[in-house]
């Protein structure tokens, strides 16, 4: 089936989702690669709304012109990388879709059905065509403490995918059935 | 001598690289569009949407722009080889900023980013003196995601060939949709540790769809082509027919004792351009 969604999405909308499913979403998402996830476990107060975004695992190439940033090429990068601060991550922020590249483990596997939420699959490397359905950059933080790749980015995005739905709310995993065969 | 034209032909050589696969390798994933269907086809058409939108508008194709890696060959009678790598090192820096590069270089005890994809051993040249006058530079700029399915294998030699094919099909079905598939496999077999993962990263400058000319060694490509697609790893590791585009095999002779295999990854933006500098100093990007 073919879903377009809104973020944030609710938790009927996450339900509905299975694997194998494509999906275009819309709203605000934002990056955390493996810097990011640890620097916003141990902070107290984040000053934006991750539960309202989905998480998007990347490290965008930008570029700043006339004080403004403006996005290169925003592919998806190696979600197995932070496999071991999702399930945390998810319990502290209520972020209820993740997307990123090459599936996660068994930790975030329980998590997304205990959380209800998904995980989904954008096609790695294709990184000038995300930067295409990305509308504006609408901030960025720890800029200078973590560099460009590493920083969390806001975007809004539109009819951003098309997106696997590979790990659903109910258990089930792509790329785990996979490995059985 | 025109020294900054020269840097500058370098930097058309990284935009080149960065920005336009070689024709092998979209033709060999076009081919790919062709025989897949359902999630897999989705996958291959976003690629080549996204090679052809890259190549349109100038842009990195892949966020990740790369370990900034050139492969040399360098003419013993070429007047300027001292100026080289000076001009590497600056072109990079240059490219940077101009089309521009991600940020990719770290100092893995501190944690800083160089920020202009310089740093420790970076760029990472390797040079090969040849006969003449003209310096042939391939840029090769390699992405995280794929290097880090990398593998060194210390086999026992009693495995014989038999063995090194069954450590490459396992550790490629191990890696799964990590290094951004449909990949090109390079394997070095023999030499030692280094030499072999050595070996592994050159073969993938061999073009797709070229046949090892040896052809016990062409046979064995062909077998683990055939091995690693019967996977069904897939498209981006989401189930398919096309995990791999093409594997190239080198070898060089081994000690007695060992049997080192290295495995270099690449995903699919296997991005290569080349370009060669004459004696006087005009360059051509091909």
């Amino acid at each position: 089936m073919e879903y377009h969604i809104d973020i944030p999405a609710g938790k009927d909308e996450i339900k509905k989702l299975k694997i194998g499913d494509i999906i275009y979403v819309t709203g605000k998402v934002f990056t955390a690669r493996d810097e990011a996830h640890h620097m916003m476990l141990e902070k107290n107060n984040i000053s934006f709304s991750p539960g309202d975004m989905a998480l998007y695992h990347c490290g965008p190439l930008m570029k700043e012109e006339n004080g403004e940033w403006q996005v290169v090429s925003a592919g998806p990068t190696t979600s197995s990388r932070m496999e071991i601060f999702e399930d945390k991550f998810l319990r502290k922020f209520g972020t209820n879709i993740i997307i990123g590249k090459g599936g996660m483990g068994e930790r975030t596997k329980k998590a997304l059905q205990k959380y209800i939420c998904i995980y989904a699959s954008y096609t790695g490397g294709a990184g000038a065509l995300a930067a295409e359905k990305i509308e504006k950059v609408e901030g960025v933080y720890w800029l200078d403490e973590l560099s460009m790749p590493e920083a969390v980015w806001i975007f809004k995005v539109k009819e951003f995918g098309p997106l696997v739905v590979s790990m659903d709310s109910y258990g089930n995993s792509i790329y785990e059935n996979l490995k059985k065969r | 001598m025109n020294f900054k034209e020269i840097e500058d032909g370098i930097v058309e050589l990284i935009r080149k690289a960065e920005t336009e696969l070689p024709d092998d390798v979209v033709k060999s994933l076009k081919n790919a569009y062709e025989i897949e269907d359902g999630v897999a086809k989705t996958q291959i058409d976003a690629i080549l949407k996204t090679i052809e939108l890259a190549k349109k508008s100038k842009r990195p194709m892949c966020q990740d722009t790369g370990i900034q890696t050139f492969f040399i060959e360098i003419g013993v009678d070429f007047p300027f080889i001292n100026k080289i790598k000076d001009l590497i090192t600056n072109a990079v820096k240059k490219a940077t900023l101009e089309i521009p590069l991600r940020p990719n270089t770290v100092d893995p005890f501190t944690g800083e980013n160089h920020k202009d994809n310089t740093g420790d051993h970076l760029p990472y040249i390797t040079w090969d003196l040849v006969d003449g006058s003209d310096v042939h530079i391939t840029a090769f700029p390699k992405g995280g995601g794929s290097e880090n399915m990398s593998k060194l294998g210390m086999l026992k030699p009693g495995v014989g060939i038999e063995g090194v094919k069954d450590f490459v099909v396992e550790e490629m079905i191990k890696s799964a949709g990590n290094p951004c598939p449909p990949t090109v496999v390079g394997v070095g077999i023999g030499g030692g540790a280094d030499l072999s993962l050595k070996l592994g990263k050159r073969a993938l400058l061999r073009p797709v769809g070229v046949r090892h000319k040896d052809k016990n060694i062409a046979a064995v490509e062909e077998e683990l082509i055939k091995r690693i697609n019967g996977s069904g790893i897939g498209p981006m590791g989401l189930g398919g027919k096309t995990t791999v585009l093409d594997v190239h095999v080198e070898k060089a002779h081994r000690h007695p004792a060992s049997l080192p295999v290295g495995i270099a990854v690449q995903c699919w933006a296997d991005r290569r351009a080349r370009m060669v500098i004459y004696s006087d100093g005009s360059w051509e990007v091909k």
